[in-house]
């Protein structure tokens, strides 16, 4: 079994053309990339607007209770009723990316929507006191203090995508899920281990960029172990937030607990 | 409906799939999540170690490591052991975090109290650690349920049966009854099996009932 699977990774053919490895995998991250970004736009500016208004919390707990809903069906469900509307590729397209769309902006959603929320009051008094407006406020205190809480729902919407994206192989989808389905409808195992290993090696390889990429945008202010939520109950000495932060994954339709809303 | 009522027999028995599938993980990967909890709470500089490396494992995406499962563990790819260790694997990862969390939000004085009363370190974890923490590790027990549902009816692509078979034979043959069945029978699943870990965790804690009722 190791040995088929060393030899298809160095298989030529698996490294050139169409269905070559960099093709598939450049393909996995732009649909990805598209869905997490759409959802973004929606999502962030609504959470933010609903954890500093206080207005509109049901968006997030209707959101929260999509997540029951298994992944596979809602893309087969999705499939059958967008993908006749639209020609071509776009069938196949256009319903997988809403899928993954409508997959990352729950946690989006409620990671934005907590992380306003938890801000500490005397924090927002305190801008409000020196005069700042409510857009101020939102963009130099509450924005900033809600990061953390921002990235972990950043963290596990894109988990969330790229794992979808991988079975949204099923429904015509390019990208590694191609191997993966093409590999077990074969009964070609190497080709399908072969995905299966670039698939996760991904995951694992996006998860620790993106835990980087949070502990250098957030504040070295807020990494003391100072944080208004978060339920470690007792003092968990000077760790920093984002370095025990990491099962934000959300591999197929599960959601991290510290972003439910 | 029509579809169901021809074919409830066969839902019948993919749910009693599922719920296996979905749920022994559950409670596999609770037993095992503990000493691994239990060490980061003790060792208290292993905690970020702990937490972190178990959580990693839930960022494999579940196709790919019910593909992998046959290469690790030397089995047949269509064998259900697959799936049950895959999605024990998953469990482990939510839940290790939850229960060192909640081991860790038992207040100091309460465990000094327990050792001044003469009890061991494990008697203590069972008698009194473990029992507070009954609710911090029912809600993230509910979380993983609710995920293992889902997780699980992927497993119908690699040929392991349960409800994602209706999912998956429902849009190969454009069956919207089918279809519809399995996804409302994957909803109402996780929904029962949440609300059966909210009523045990009531049981369990009958101190919290009488503190809300009064409060």
């Amino acid at each position: 079994m190791i040995n088929s699977l060393l030899q298809w990774f160095t298989d030529p053919t698996n490294w050139a053309g169409a269905d070559g490895i960099p093709h598939r995998l450049l393909q996995h991250l732009w649909y990805s990339l598209l869905a997490v970004v759409v959802a973004m736009v929606i999502a962030l500016p609504l959470g933010l607007w609903i954890g500093h208004s206080g207005r509109g919390r049901w968006l997030v707990s209707t959101a929260n209770s999509l997540r029951a809903v298994p992944t596979l069906g809602l893309l087969f469900a999705v499939s059958l009723w967008v993908g006749p509307i639209f020609r071509g590729d776009l069938a196949f397209l256009v319903p997988a990316v809403f899928v993954l769309l409508l997959l990352a902006v729950p946690p989006l959603l409620a990671g934005t929507y907590a992380g306003v929320e938890a801000v500490d009051p005397a924090a927002r008094d305190a801008a409000r006191g020196v005069g700042m407006t409510g857009w101020q406020v939102l963009r130099q205190v509450e924005l900033p203090c809600a990061l953390p809480l921002v990235m972990s729902g950043v963290r596990t919407a894109v988990l969330q995508v790229v794992a979808t994206t991988t079975i949204a192989a099923l429904i015509g989808l390019g990208g590694l899920g191609r191997y993966l389905i093409d590999g077990i409808a074969l009964s070609d195992y190497a080709r399908a281990a072969g995905g299966a290993l670039l698939v996760g090696l991904l995951a694992i390889l996006l998860e620790g960029l993106l835990a980087l990429l949070q502990r250098r945008l957030v504040s070295p202010g807020l990494t003391g172990g100072n944080r208004a939520v978060g339920g470690r109950g007792k003092d968990s000495g000077n760790a920093p937030v984002e370095a025990t932060d990491s099962s934000a994954g959300d591999a197929t339709g599960s959601h991290d607990p510290r972003v439910r809303a | 409906m029509d579809w169901l009522s021809s074919h409830w027999r066969t839902v019948l028995d993919l749910a009693v799939s599922h719920l296996y599938l979905a749920g022994l993980p559950l409670v596999l990967g609770l037993v095992i999540s503990l000493p691994f909890a239990w060490a980061a709470k003790r060792w208290r500089g292993s905690y970020a170690a702990v937490v972190t490396s178990t959580g990693l494992l839930y960022t494999i995406p579940s196709l790919a490591l019910f593909v992998i499962m046959p290469l690790v563990l030397g089995t047949k790819i269509l064998d259900p052991v697959n799936v049950l260790v895959a999605m024990t694997i998953y469990t482990v990862a939510l839940l290790t975090r939850t229960v060192a969390d909640g081991l860790l939000s038992v207040p100091d004085h309460v465990e000094q109290a327990a050792t001044a009363m003469g009890y061991g370190a494990l008697r203590r974890l069972f008698g009194v650690e473990l029992p507070l923490a009954v609710p911090v590790i029912a809600a993230g027990l509910r979380v993983a349920a609710v995920s293992n549902v889902s997780i699980v009816s992927i497993a119908s692509v690699i040929g392991v049966s349960q409800l994602g078979n209706l999912l998956v034979d429902g849009y190969r043959r454009i069956i919207w009854g089918e279809l519809w069945t399995g996804i409302i029978a994957c909803l109402l699943l996780a929904l029962a099996l949440d609300a059966l870990i909210l009523v045990v965790s009531r049981l369990l804690t009958p101190w919290q009932r009488t503190a809300g009722g009064r409060a």
